[in-house]
């Protein structure tokens, strides 16, 4: 172990993880997932663990609870907190430890939160159930610690159910949940993940205060290296279940020593030189478009898509990004406006477009697990356009289809896989290449890297600049991530509560003057700097205000 | 308005919707029913005059619609006409002065079995989601499953067999009078009420089971685990509320069946209920009878599963504290 003690002055130590191995239960046997990892934590020490999905950082982190999640088991190691061996206790000596000693905070909130009961009582619960604290004192607490962690109205917010409040409310509320019986150590796993990067800015300021504010020592579990840099006295990075490498904080960012700790900077450093064409391809025009009700979700967006380039479309979740995908696709009929495409009006409606318009755009989704028949081929998969539009068969089919394979950097032996046989990075190559297969002028990218590991990412994002410069496609591409849209866009739409707030080529947007809302999303981006967090937040305390918006 | 009033509202609305269609397709489907009351009161024998003649007594000789006015405008103010049978004898019989002792016998022991089976199958469900796939969980599995699996009336005979012959604790016959006192009717009851038990027990401890255990993947049930919340506590307070939904309608629809499905108990037992009653009427061809029977059987349905609707809509807070 190289780690030692970060910036805080750390106590004693608290946890000794040692050769730690832990095995999951799939295809009727027993995998191995963590294989021999050390981990020691201190007092008041907070400790990124990172690493891409699947590296066992949840696992591991569960482990220091001495809790293995249903269908994993512990096999070797000790785990000793503050003294206490925690493999030997039984089930109910841990449960006395759980929610009183350790603490858990969870990626989703939304999920975490039991929809029966109201957010205060499930504040409380444990505290209560241990006996820590009376019921009105733990409460009390409670609400106090709401305000602590900036929560509106933190007298009354806890009687509200959990569907009632927002994302970054319910994971300030976990966290108030998890410090509510003064824990020795919290376990955050991916607590940020969900949210929008403007309210994840808010809920990092809020957790880092609370757990420095009470000396509480922490694992924060992130695959994101910018946010572990802003919250961890050490690093530890993770992956197929081993250490790749441990530092403190500020040294691991300076001077990573691993290959592979440095390859997850990797896409942060891909970019594109900007270009732009004349010859517009697709121009949405002054649209309108809402779900059923009176309230608007679109308000006069106005998109200009130059030929061959990339067009980026960010904003945060509601913006009305993939609303304005459903609009050019014809899901979503405007209520107003029209979508020109190479200058000629498209029906509204997807079921009054002509076969040939539906097959020049195309669109790839977020989630390729759930937008490809698991019953399905690969070979089926992306034959299927190239029959409905294309009406190749037989021989001309397959060889398309290895063609198109071999585009997406996959061969052959592909071809009669289930997509249950692929990884997550696999799957989104065949989705490019069903699209691809119709032979489209446009691609519509919605959200297509933001479920995949950093690595991944930055192959799928190469595979389509490639793509791009052979084929000259268009791509608008809808995405949170900023860092993603530096990579790639030529030109760059901000969109904020169904508005376009800004748009133009991606140097100019990127170049301050900014309008607020572009200068809010842009400086809530965490960059690698240790010292981002801490100066957004005196830099927004003195501008005065903003720092209160975006929730 | 509340929008949970607003959704009952609209829920009891579509269930009196529901109602009334139900009623055009009980009337329109007895005419087509083989054979009618005259000819079978009659006899073989009768002249075609006769016939005719006691029909339109009767009122069988208007027109369709005339006669499902006549009859949904009575049911309305809550006559249900009088009944063909006894008419021959000059002995003619409100049909709610047949139905009504007789519904009040099948309302009485589809509530004893309620009250026996419910909370038995809610407490077995739990328990065996509690000791999953301990042997507990298996015994009341195979158990449930093995009482569900046998017809009624065996079932009811093996209990006659070991409860009233073989140890003389129950009788085995329920044939209970209106003059019958509570006690000596709950214990006369006690056998089909304990048939009918073990015949609907599996269903709803099942549904039970299977609603908490899909819940028990959740994130928030891990969540309470991580917080050292103890395993029933887990279950009872974390799975349970939000598992109500499923549970409420299996139980709505085995008290329905409670109520409208038990006439081989009814017979085995001699018990005078509703199913038997209209059991007669179908071969008597006493219309009223078998129109009321059968309209009181859909509004049973429609009453039990707006109840499930109702449970189901108050048990979730998304709907019963909107945003």
């Amino acid at each position: 172990m190289k780690s030692k003690s970060g910036d805080r002055t750390a106590g004693d130590l608290l946890l000794d993880m040692r050769d730690i191995r832990i095995e999951g239960f799939s295809d009727d046997v027993w995998h191995p997932i963590i294989k021999g990892v050390d981990l020691k934590l201190h007092r008041g020490e907070v400790m990124g663990l990172i690493g891409e999905s699947g590296a066992g950082k949840s696992t591991l982190g569960k482990a220091a609870m001495g809790y293995a999640q249903p269908g994993c088991r512990i096999t070797d190691g000790t785990i000793m907190f503050d003294g206490m061996d925690l493999r030997a206790k039984n089930d109910a000596e841990l449960r006395e430890l759980h929610g009183s000693r350790i603490a858990y905070v969870a990626q989703s909130a939304a999920a975490s939160f039991n929809p029966a009961h109201r957010l205060i009582d499930q504040c409380v619960e444990a505290t209560v159930g241990h006996g820590l604290r009376p019921d009105d004192e733990a409460k009390a607490d409670a609400r106090e610690l709401f305000a602590a962690l900036q929560l509106p109205d933190p007298d009354n917010i806890g009687d509200r159910y959990p569907h009632q409040v927002s994302g970054g409310q319910l994971q300030r509320a976990m966290t108030a949940m998890a410090m509510s019986s003064r824990p020795d150590l919290i376990i955050f796993d991916e607590p940020t993940t969900a949210l929008d990067v403007t309210t994840q800015v808010e809920v990092l300021a809020a957790m880092r205060d609370i757990v420095e504010q009470f000396h509480t020592a922490a694992i924060y579990i992130t695959h994101d290296l910018a946010v572990v840099a802003q919250m961890a006295d050490v690093i530890k990075v993770l992956r197929y279940g081993e250490t790749v490498e441990d530092a403190p904080a500020r040294k691991m960012l300076a001077k990573p020593e691993e290959a592979y700790t440095r390859s997850l900077w990797a896409v942060r450093s891909l970019e594109k030189p900007q270009e732009t064409s004349e010859d517009i391809i697709l121009r949405v025009n002054g649209v309108d478009a809402s779900y059923g009700s009176t309230i608007k979700v679109l308000e006069d967006v106005t998109i200009d898509i130059p030929r061959g380039s990339t067009v980026a479309v960010v904003g945060e979740s509601g913006s009305g990004k993939s609303t304005t995908a459903r609009v050019i696709t014809g899901l979503l009929p405007p209520m107003k406006g029209d979508v020109l495409f190479n200058d000629e009006p498209l029906p509204l409606a997807l079921k009054d477009r002509t076969k040939d318009q539906l097959r020049r755009i195309q669109m790839i989704y977020q989630m390729a697990d759930t937008a490809m028949n698991p019953k399905h081929t690969v070979r089926d998969i992306i034959g299927r356009p190239l029959e409905f539009y294309l009406g190749l068969s037989g021989k001309k089919l397959d060889e398309r289809i290895s063609e198109l394979l071999k585009m997406i950097e996959l061969d052959d032996s592909f071809m009669e896989r289930l997509p249950s046989e692929l990884s997550g990075g696999q799957k989104q190559r065949i989705c490019i290449a069903r699209a691809l297969a119709a032979d489209p002028e446009l691609i519509i990218c919605d959200e297509v890297t933001s479920a995949l590991d950093q690595i991944v990412q930055e192959g799928i994002l190469k595979l389509l600049l490639r793509l791009q410069k052979e084929f000259n496609i268009t791509y608008l591409f809808i995405t949170h991530d900023i860092a993603t849209v530096k990579a790639i866009s030529d030109q760059i739409v901000v969109m904020f509560q169904g508005r376009v707030v800004e748009q133009g080529m991606k140097n100019d947007i990127l170049s301050p003057p900014h309008p607020d809302y572009t200068q809010l999303l842009l400086s809530s981006v965490p960059e690698m700097d240790p010292d981002w967090l801490t100066q957004l937040l005196e830099s927004r305390t003195e501008a005065g205000g903003m720092a209160a918006s975006g929730n | 308005m509340h929008p949970i009033v607003r959704t009952v509202l609209q829920r009891l609305g579509l269930g009196l919707l529901t109602l009334f269609v139900v009623s055009v397709i009980i009337f329109s489907s007895l005419q087509f029913l083989p054979g009618d009351f005259a000819t079978s009161v009659l006899g073989q024998a009768a002249t075609p005059e006769t016939v005719a003649a006691f029909r339109k007594e009767l009122g069988l000789n208007e027109p369709a619609i005339t006669r499902y006015v006549q009859w949904i405008g009575g049911v309305l103010q809550g006559d249900f006409g009088s009944s063909f049978s006894g008419r021959s004898q000059g002995r003619e019989r409100e049909v709610m002065e047949l139905i009504g002792p007789r519904l009040w016998n099948t309302l009485f022991l589809a509530g004893m079995t309620a009250i026996i089976a419910v909370p038995l199958a809610l407490t077995l469900g739990i328990t065996a989601a509690l000791y999953r796939n301990s042997f507990y969980d298996r015994a009341v599995n195979a158990t449930t499953l093995t009482t569900i699996s046998f017809p009624e009336f065996f079932v009811a005979y093996i209990l006659i067999l070991v409860l009233a012959t073989l140890w003389k604790v129950f009788p085995s016959l329920a044939n209970v009078r209106e003059s019958t006192e509570l006690a000596d009717r709950i214990y006369m009851t006690a056998l089909p009420a304990l048939t009918l038990t073990l015949v609907i027990v599996a269903h709803m401890m099942r549904m039970t089971r299977a609603a908490i255990i899909n819940l028990l993947a959740s994130p928030y049930i891990e969540m309470a685990r991580l917080k050292g919340v103890s395993k029933s506590s887990v279950i009872i307070k974390h799975a349970l509320p939000n598992a109500w939904a499923p549970i409420v309608n299996v139980i709505a629809f085995n008290l329905a069946y409670l109520v409208v499905g038990v006439v081989v108990v009814e017979v085995v037992f001699v018990y005078p209920g509703v199913g038997q009653l209209m059991v007669d009427a179908v071969t008597t061809r006493d219309i009223p009878v078998v129109q009321a029977c059968a309209l009181i059987f859909a509004a049973t349905y429609i009453l039990l599963n707006l109840f499930a609707d109702i449970v189901s809509i108050v048990t979730n807070p998304r709907l019963l504290h909107p945003r």
